[in-house]
């Protein structure tokens, strides 16, 4: 007995086999270098055509579009979200009318291109001029930015119900029997019990449509409110001087990354209590 | 003051016709984006999945730079960088050349880049759901890798990740409308003009949604259709 128990310490696990280049990982690398070699080529092009006079010149007007864009997102997100809860509420009650009538909703905006329901909205209400002015909303709908943002806000609230819903849906019906045998009446369940299970479902997808609306928000540069887009257009077409486009990739992809980062993060934190 | 339906008929004066060709640029340019986008869709996934850290690596840089790019902004990298790219190769044979980049096929390059890091993710979450011993049982009545691929893991793959796929499809139909912001003819380019020409915007812009509307309740069909079929397929072993 006691002769067995000795030897374990010296049991070896077998080496691992030798890797060799293999072809798949001979491929793996010149995929990698390729991508070194257009890093590279990046920052030496962008070394190469470095001109301070046009830096000087466009940063601030960089920054300025950045601001815009953020700005833009923010409003049209939080816009979003109050609409997205009387949307949510609709699609998810047995009234039939309601229903349709949402229904109809997420489905035309979830349907259509962004593109089309901006233009639809800032150059579409132009033909309603009189109209308009006689109830005195003309001046919200002249302005590019202001239908930006109201297009923007209908699009997300659109996605966000669907988000709402889905996040809702996912929680189990035993939740609601329970919370209502407790005695918690239906709003109670929804804020103590519902909400708090679903919002760690609908993180992530709510982080994505964050992201969307950053991507998305580019188009608006076509109906001139200058973003980010829309100020690398302008420089572009100042200076014809692709080194524009460029800079302006590079800011929205660092954007886009650590907004990815960061909800990734807050996933990790909040959902703690659910990893061993 | 015209009426609504002589504006959108297919007259000389009617803007019906250049509508429908506007459908057509847009209809064809996705059906051909799709093949492209879904090839390199798969080959980055295999990438993905593959055993080799250099090879994942390389996958993944792709994935998150066409994810992380606008839509419109890849686009233009597209199109004016391979304008300027190519421009500045020819001249090096012929110093006066003038190089166009066709929009179709920027539009189509662009397009299939950000569908395929989309498509890369849906197959790659396809593949880890197909069980190990799918691999093995292939392997073990004699099948080459190549064959076990092709016969054993694909037709599973495709059940799989048809649901994802048919959602990307849908957000393609709907990004194609960016390609009107580098010239390429399409439902909104059209519409834009004849609102400018005829004043009417409110009625063509939503003449371009309902069409919209119109291709994604056809595409849902379509969709149904392959899903049935595929599912009939997997009932019958």
């Amino acid at each position: 007995m006691s002769a067995t128990s000795e030897p374990t310490a010296k049991v070896l696990r077998p080496a691992a086999p030798p890797r060799g280049w293999s072809r798949e990982r001979v491929l793996g690398w010149v995929f990698v270098i390729g991508w070194i070699a257009l890093g590279a080529g990046l920052v030496t092009y962008l070394f190469s055509v470095w001109n301070p006079e046009l830096f000087a010149k466009y940063a601030p007007s960089y920054l300025s579009g950045l601001r815009v864009t953020l700005v833009l997102v923010a409003i049209s997100i939080v816009l979003g979200a109050i609409l997205s809860v009387p949307i949510c509420y609709a699609r998810m009650s047995k009234n039939r009318v309601l229903n349709a009538i949402s229904y109809g909703y997420v489905y035309f905006f979830r349907g259509t291109p962004l593109l089309a329901q901006t233009f639809l909205i800032y150059y579409g209400f132009g033909s309603f001029r009189p109209q308009l002015e006689a109830v005195g909303l003309w001046g919200f709908f002249r302005e590019a930015w202001y239908c930006a943002v109201f297009a923007f806000a209908l699009n997300t609230a659109a996605y966000q119900a669907e988000i709402l819903r889905g996040a809702i849906e996912s929680v189990g019906k035993g939740q609601w029997e329970a919370a209502s045998a407790l005695g918690l009446s239906k709003l109670q369940t929804l804020y103590k019990v519902i909400l708090p299970q679903a919002l760690i479902v609908a993180l992530r997808p709510y982080g994505n449509e964050i992201i969307l609306m950053i991507k998305g928000s580019a188009i608006v540069a076509i109906i001139t409110v200058y973003d980010l887009m829309g100020e690398t257009r302008r420089a572009f077409s100042r200076t014809f001087d692709f080194q524009t486009y460029l800079w302006a990739a590079l800011l929205y992809l660092s954007l886009v990354e650590t907004l990815r980062h960061l909800v990734d993060w807050i996933e990790r934190r909040i959902t703690r209590h659910l990893h061993r | 003051m015209q009426s609504v339906w002589a504006l959108l008929s297919f007259g000389p004066d009617g803007w019906g016709d250049d509508i429908a060709y506007g459908v057509l640029v847009t209809v064809s340019l996705a059906l051909v984006t799709l093949p492209l986008g879904l090839l390199i869709g798969f080959l980055v996934a295999l990438a993905k999945q593959s055993s080799e850290p250099a090879m994942r690596l390389a996958g993944n840089i792709y994935t998150t730079i066409f994810r992380g790019l606008p839509e419109l902004l890849t686009l233009f990298l597209v199109f004016y960088g391979a304008q300027i790219g190519i421009q500045q190769a020819v001249r090096l044979v012929r110093p006066e050349a003038v190089v166009e980049i066709n929009s179709f096929v920027a539009g189509m390059v662009a397009l299939g880049v950000v569908f395929s890091s989309y498509a890369s993710e849906v197959f790659l979450s396809a593949f880890r759901a197909i069980p190990r011993g799918q691999y093995e049982g292939g392997f073990s009545i004699g099948l080459s890798p190549r064959q076990t691929m092709r016969l054993v893991i694909l037709p599973q793959l495709v059940r799989i990740a048809l649901p994802g796929l048919s959602n990307l499809w849908l957000i393609l139909l709907k990004d194609t409308a960016l390609v009107s912001a580098v010239g390429l003819t399409d439902i909104v380019r059209q519409s834009s003009i004849a609102a400018r020409v005829t004043k009417h915007a409110f009625l063509f812009f939503g003449v371009a949604c309902l069409i919209y509307l119109a291709l994604a309740i056809i595409s849902s069909f379509g969709i149904h259709a392959i899903e049935r079929w595929v599912g009939k397929r997997e009932a019958q072993r």
